[in-house]
């Protein structure tokens, strides 16, 4: 397996992806700088977490426009998996290639928390085996708050496509406690505001995130 | 001089605005009790080259707004030109 990590500037996660993909995993990582197309033979692409753009504008909106999302766009659309962690998951929003929006949070304070999502709905690429499972990793962000309008949050949750869910609340605000969604032709594409790769690791004091990329890794 | 256009872009009714609801409590907490509600948005100026063509100006800045300067899905946004 393959997988391909995106740097966008601003991007911070996009290191511990490579390290938990390449070391503790063991599967082939590869840094794709923003501007650069997609290298041929991916098996997956992991948008990480971070500041892209400095969060100008709005969080995720200005990254959508960078030369490779016109590749991890076709790429997404032909079925390969995608997965969006936090700043990943608004980039996914922004670039329509999963609905709604991630908003301010609702106490409008940056969250640095471990939280307990279940994983739900249908299975996704890193999904896996993993239905109704709860696990536990750190949120980090200021814009977590996830919101769609009624219509296509019924969608969304009629079709299984609602796959990660708070335990307990959201902490953030969240529409119906989401913590990550699919999409895509094949649910291949997935979004998830809480961070799997910084709870990979026993020396982290949690690994169920690495239950995410396991699942990726097949 | 060069021509701008003025984007106001702005939560939509309905969608909760945590911001502005934060800054109504403290206007209320400065004695300013006549405040009902308080909702933020943004205000962007887009300057237009000398010699743009006027015909479809609108429609351009219109394109601009749903393609990149608001998010429809929360936001709406009024053009001034």
């Amino acid at each position: 397996m393959r997988i391909g990590i995106v740097t966008f500037p601003g991007s911070n996660c996009d290191h511990d992806v490579y390290h938990v993909v390449k070391h503790t995993c063991g599967a082939e990582a590869r840094y794709v700088w923003h501007k650069d197309r997609l290298p041929a033979g991916m098996d997956a692409v992991v948008l990480p977490g971070g500041f892209s753009y400095g969060d100008y504008l709005r969080c995720g909106a200005l990254a959508r426009f960078s030369p490779v999302m016109e590749d991890v766009v076709a790429f997404a659309k032909s079925g390969g998996p995608v997965l969006g962690i936090c700043n990943g998951f608004q980039i996914l929003c922004e670039s329509g290639l999963l609905p709604g929006v991630l908003m301010r949070n609702s106490s409008l304070k940056f969250l640095c928390q471990d939280v307990l999502i279940e994983v739900q709905g249908k299975e996704t690429p890193v999904t896996r085996s993993l239905s109704g499972e709860r696990l536990r990793m750190p949120v980090a962000h200021a814009e977590g708050n996830y919101f769609a309008d009624g219509g296509t949050l019924d969608r969304l949750e009629g079709e299984g496509l609602v796959v990660f869910r708070y335990v307990g609340g959201a902490p953030n605000g969240s529409s119906r406690d989401i913590a990550g969604i699919a999409g895509g032709p094949r649910r291949n594409v997935v979004g998830l505001m809480p961070h799997p790769e910084r709870a990979s690791e026993v020396v982290l004091g949690c690994q169920d995130g690495r239950r995410l990329f396991e699942s990726l890794l097949g | 001089m060069a021509k701008m256009a003025k984007v106001f872009v702005t939560l939509k009714r309905g969608v909760l605005d945590p911001q502005g609801s934060a800054v109504a409590r403290s206007l209320r907490s400065l004695g300013y009790e006549e405040v009902a509600d308080v909702r933020l948005g943004k205000y962007i100026e887009v300057s237009l080259r000398d010699g743009a063509s006027n015909e479809d100006e609108r429609k351009r800045i219109d394109e601009m707004c749903k393609r990149l300067l608001a998010n429809t899905v929360i936001e709406d946004y009024r053009i001034e030109l």
